[in-house]
């Protein structure tokens, strides 16, 4: 992909941290009064990738593994250390106001909300902020106060929302001035699944509508399989995978699941694999993926089926043994 | 300049809702901030009737005048301090300051005027009551009244200008408020808000005249309460001007610096 018919372009990227250390206790703590220590952290360590227009990635990593990082020097936030970054033909750092009117950062456990005062008045400072034409703004307000379900809830004072209440308003507050790139980190923490469900179809929503650019972190797998076709998996800062979300499944899952219908319940399929489910004449089998062709044939030949199919695991699962290792592939 | 224009108005009008949402709370701070100026009035009034009426070519009647006029001043030269710039770098509100298009001195600087518009209209039945009691002597000229009101602006200007460069050492430190505290004594001795600048010692008076702290405080008191001559004022306005150009030149090259290092602490 050239950089001209991309989004977002990062080459070579780097970040490290310098972090103090002392051991614990009093003395370790005077000690550091005179002699500091500190130790170098790379949490971007040498990634790269595009992002085209138009698209929903989904970012994962576990908890540490540079993803917050990667998205605040991907917004001007912070500084690399290496590399080069372009969203929008804007080197993100420089922080230019044509750059920062595009973009827009939603963290899921941050409030840029004022607290004690109605979103609706945040918006209209929103909207001197981003310098958008009165018209367009009420539309665009009207249509977010609609498609989220924000009636009633505008007027109340931010303080007063639930969390569920208040990550809706901050996500319409922060795509009133309808930015083209969208970095969303962990937009549905600690949401109920029913304002999981109505947060992923406003941001598939606003996507559709306005063609825009997304790059979203999110430890619900719910959430990436609804919005992203495409994954980029970082872990201990670098970059595990890039490319489709069912070839994450392929490449990294050890297993797959053989599902079969007995013509006799009573059958032992033990032998075969794990079995992990087990209903009546249904039965759910977990086989090592180099074997699977071979348990298949064998089970065919052997039971009694009269149904049979095979999956790759659960998502979740696969992230799970991608997380799982200790040192990248 | 419309847009920024617009700018300032909207936050400052949400500053004025977000003040108007505890009014309670904003009058026991009121009452709170009365009493220092109080206890220096009845401090200075006692002496001064001890002495004869006069002490310092202040009488009992102009030091009521001169504390009196400071608490309105006191409640202009509020604005963002370095303990805000704390805690907006651990929270993590500065990321989502440096997310917009707008430097984040304009919010505040509009914000916090803003917040004046409350306060005065708080400080009016206070300043009433005070006046009622002290019985002050205040009989300003047009002249001095004009003056006043571009001094408190100005002073509000240099306070907001200095106070900021210096909360941005936060971006280095995390940590500020012991400058801070080192800053509020120098200022509270040599600003004309413990007493009025010429009851200073000469090498005080002389010390002050080249540190900020009085043409944020005294200096606009003095304006009103009529102990400064036409050419003193104009000189106090040039004085603030050269002040809030200081200010503004070291906020631009901390921030240039600063935001390098900034790496988003907490946030």
């Amino acid at each position: 992909m050239s950089i001209s018919t991309t989004t977002i372009h990062v080459k070579d990227l780097r970040k490290t941290y310098v972090v103090p250390e002392r051991d614990a206790g009093l003395k370790a703590a005077i000690r550091s009064l005179v002699r500091r220590t500190s130790r170098e952290v790379k949490a971007v360590d040498n990634i790269s990738f595009d992002v085209a227009p138009g698209e929903v990635v989904g970012f994962l990593g576990p908890n540490g593994a540079g993803k917050t990082t990667t998205l605040k020097m991907l917004s001007g936030l912070l500084y690399p250390t290496d590399g080069a970054i372009s969203v929008l033909g804007h080197v993100p750092s420089r922080r230019e106001k044509n750059f920062l009117r595009q973009i827009t950062l939603v963290m899921g456990q941050r409030n840029q909300l004022q607290w004690d005062i109605p979103a609706i008045d945040s918006f209209e400072l929103n909207r001197a902020i981003y310098r958008i034409p009165e018209a367009e703004f009420k539309r665009t307000r009207d249509d977010f106060i609609e498609l989220l379900d924000l009636q009633g809830l505008v007027n109340k004072p931010v303080r007063n929302l639930s969390l569920g209440e208040r990550m809706k308003m901050e996500i319409a507050g922060a795509l009133l001035h309808r930015p083209k790139v969208l970095f969303l980190d962990e937009p549905t923490i600690g949401l109920d699944v029913t304002m999981q469900r109505r947060i992923r179809k406003f941001i598939a929503e606003y996507n559709h509508r306005y063609s825009a650019t997304v790059l979203l972190t999110s430890h619900y797998m719910a959430d990436v399989e609804a919005l992203c076709r495409r994954v980029i998996v970082i872990h201990h800062g670098q970059l595990l995978f890039d490319g489709e979300l069912s070839a994450l499944a392929r490449r990294f899952a050890a297993y797959k699941t053989i599902e079969v219908t007995l013509a006799d319940a009573s059958a032992d399929l033990g032998v075969y694999g794990e079995v992990v489910e087990k209903d009546a004449g249904k039965v759910k089998l977990r086989v090592p993926k180099a074997e699977t062709s071979r348990i298949t044939a064998r089970l065919l030949a052997d039971v009694e089926v009269t149904d049979l199919s095979v999956e790759d695991p659960p998502i979740e699962d696969v992230i799970e043994t991608v997380f799982a290792q200790e040192a990248v592939l | 300049m419309r847009a920024l224009l617009d700018l300032y108005l909207k936050t400052m009008k949400l500053a004025i809702v977000e003040r108007f949402q505890y009014r309670v709370a904003e009058y026991f701070y009121m009452i709170g901030m009365i009493a220092e100026p109080v206890i220096y009035l009845v401090v200075w009034t006692t002496i001064a009737e001890s002495q004869g009426g006069v002490v310092g070519g202040y009488t009992a009647g102009e030091f009521a005048a001169y504390y009196i006029v400071w608490t309105l001043v006191r409640n202009m030269n509020i604005v963002f301090t370095p303990y805000g710039w704390e805690f907006r770098i651990q929270h993590g509100q500065l990321s989502g300051m440096l997310l917009r298009p707008v430097h984040p001195l304009h919010y505040d600087l509009a914000f916090f005027a803003g917040w004046k518009v409350v306060a005065i209209i708080n400080w009016l039945p206070i300043a009433a009551i005070l006046t009622l009691i002290f019985r002050p002597t205040l009989d300003p000229t047009l002249l001095e009244v004009g003056g006043f009101f571009v001094a408190i602006w100005g002073a509000y200007l240099v306070r907001s200008m200095l106070l900021w460069a210096l909360g941005l050492i936060t971006l280095w430190t995390t940590r500020v408020g012991a400058i801070f505290e080192l800053y509020f004594t120098l200022e509270l001795l040599l600003s004309g808000r413990l007493v009025p600048i010429s009851l200073l010692p000469a090498w005080a008076q002389q010390l002050a005249d080249f540190l900020p702290f009085q043409w944020a405080f005294g200096y606009p008191i003095e304006v009103l309460i009529g102990q400064l001559t036409p050419q003193q004022i104009l000189y106090g306005f040039g004085m603030q001007a050269l002040w809030i150009l200081i200010g503004l030149g070291l906020i631009a090259i901390l921030w240039r610096f600063g935001i390098r290092r900034y790496s988003a602490v907490g946030a």
